[in-house]
């Protein structure tokens, strides 16, 4: 089944074509992966699905995709270095999304965010202050967070970044084990070697771009 | 100590003070961490400065100061937004420009109309008997209202403010709370004002979010310790400022400068 239709995407900054005309389609269930250059446009392009920017042309088509069903993930924001939160408090909050009218966490939502420290083994942090965390452990904070949305497509933006070879691996297959379950990934990643065999999907940024599978992708690299 | 409490609340204007600062300040150190957290801490200042503008203009035409004030402070606030959000001017000129310029506004019909007198120092500073009864219900709504509306928008500002993107992207309206906490901080700073004075207003907002942040490092710990901090601290320098014959406005904003330090300390000594 289509989950999202991306047609002839283009972003200005200024100006300046931060990407032209980018087109993909992707199934329920699909994990796709975006690579390229510093430049080419990857968080960018992520940004303008999540609706976090306007892309001057082209168009989204979601199926099956409501707004408040979307999960993003990106690196760490200038704000977070010194606010005062704890990782509960930060986890939890993704649960927010589901709600319309009253923003008071209820016991599902709790029950939720227990879940979610529990799966990516930080509930023993659970008091323990955002700003005090490595960043890997932070990385799994706002992982756990943006699971507690319960989204059916998840846009993570180097979700592996500043973690060790074994940290990443192990974020990976959490992925993995969550796409599995039926939720469309979009991870942006420049560590293509670490990340392709995780993806199905393959759009590769660049002056042209590459979209396939990962067999096409690898055929084709090979 | 005693003798000197009794006596400071046998004067009906201290109690009417009392009543209307213990109100402003605790709505003030609610919004000011928001505020803080997002950088936009100078939007106090220079809405501060607007409200004197206004108030200048409102008092030789006979109006209440308060009601034609809380309006066009508002109307300030959703412009400097808009500004930041346009982003052709950047937003920290923006509030320099706005808040001067008003200023100035102010001063001028100030010292055309009412003259240059103990009234200018009053708006500039604040005046503990500027209070009028009528006002204390206006200033104790108004609060109240801020309070039900932060307790009931909590979470949402907790993770609007944590990571605008992440909210944006799971369908937030982002544009809905910063307006909501602008004109709020809009508000408060007219109300408080009468007080604080235009000069020192700023400071109910900015210090008791800040000092508590020292300390404390979970979200709810700090809302409910910077109002608790914030309340303290404006019965202190009302305290004072009478037992010592000062401005209230600054011995508030000295008191909590003094717990600022206290906290700094604190904080230091702990990490080491």
């Amino acid at each position: 089944m289509k989950a999202l239709l991306c047609k002839q995407i283009s972003v200005k900054y200024e100006s300046k074509l931060a990407l032209e005309e980018c087109s993909f389609e992707i199934d329920t269930g699909n994990f796709l992966g975006v690579f390229g250059k510093n430049g080419s446009g990857k968080s960018t392009l992520l940004k303008s699905i999540a609706g976090i920017i306007k892309p001057n042309s082209g168009t989204f088509d979601f199926y099956g995709i409501k707004k408040n069903e979307i999960g993003y993930m990106a690196q760490q924001t200038p704000v977070q270095k010194d606010f005062p939160a704890s990782i509960y408090e930060v986890v939890i909050s993704g649960t927010l999304c589901k709600h319309k009218r009253f923003f008071f966490y209820n016991k599902n939502d709790k029950k939720l965010a227990d879940k979610n420290l529990e799966l990516l083994g930080i509930e023993q942090l659970k008091h323990k202050s955002f700003q005090e965390l490595s960043g890997g452990q932070k990385q799994r904070v706002l992982l756990a967070r943006m699971l507690c949305t319960e989204a059916k497509l998840l846009l993570l933006d180097e979700p592996a970044s500043g973690l060790d070879t074994a940290a990443a691996e192990q974020l990976l297959s959490t992925l993995k084990d969550i796409n599995s379950q039926g939720v469309t990934i979009i991870m942006v990643s420049h560590d293509i070697q670490n990340a392709v065999n995780f993806c199905d999907k393959i759009l590769h940024l660049g002056k042209a771009h590459f979209f396939g599978s990962r067999e096409e992708y690898n055929a084709r690299t090979a | 100590m005693l003798e000197l409490l009794e006596e400071l609340f046998s004067y009906s204007f201290v109690v009417r003070a009392i009543i209307v600062g213990i109100s402003v300040s605790l709505c003030a150190s609610l919004l000011g961490l928001p505020l803080i957290l997002q950088r936009y801490s100078m939007i106090g200042d220079g809405l501060s400065h607007v409200a004197f503008g206004t108030l200048a203009i409102a008092l030789p035409l006979g109006f209440s100061p308060l009601k034609v004030s809380i309006p066009l402070v508002m109307l300030a606030a959703f412009l400097l937004l808009r500004i930041r959000e346009s982003s052709k001017i950047r937003g920290d000129a923006a509030i320099a420009i706005i808040s001067c310029s008003s200023l100035a506004v102010g001063v001028i019909v100030m010292s055309q109309t009412v003259g240059m007198n103990t009234d200018i120092c009053n708006y500039m500073f604040g005046s503990i008997l500027a209070i009028k009864q009528e006002e204390v219900y206006l200033c104790v709504a108004i609060s109240a209202i801020i309070l039900a509306l932060f307790v009931f928008f909590y979470n949402k500002i907790f993770s609007v403010i944590f990571d605008i993107n992440y909210a944006k992207a799971s369908g937030t309206n982002i544009e809905f709370y910063n307006m909501l906490l602008a004109l709020l901080t809009a508000a408060i700073i007219v109300i408080g004002m009468r007080i604080m004075g235009a000069m020192l207003i700023s400071s109910l907002i900015i210090f008791p979010a800040l000092t508590s942040m020292r300390i404390l490092k979970k979200f709810k710990s700090v809302v409910i310790c910077s109002a608790i901090l914030s309340c303290i601290c404006f019965l202190l320098g009302v305290v004072v400022s009478f037992a010592y014959n000062i401005p209230a406005g600054a011995s508030i904003v000295a008191a909590n400068l003094g717990a600022f330090l206290i906290f700094w300390l604190i904080s230091s000594i702990i990490r080491r």
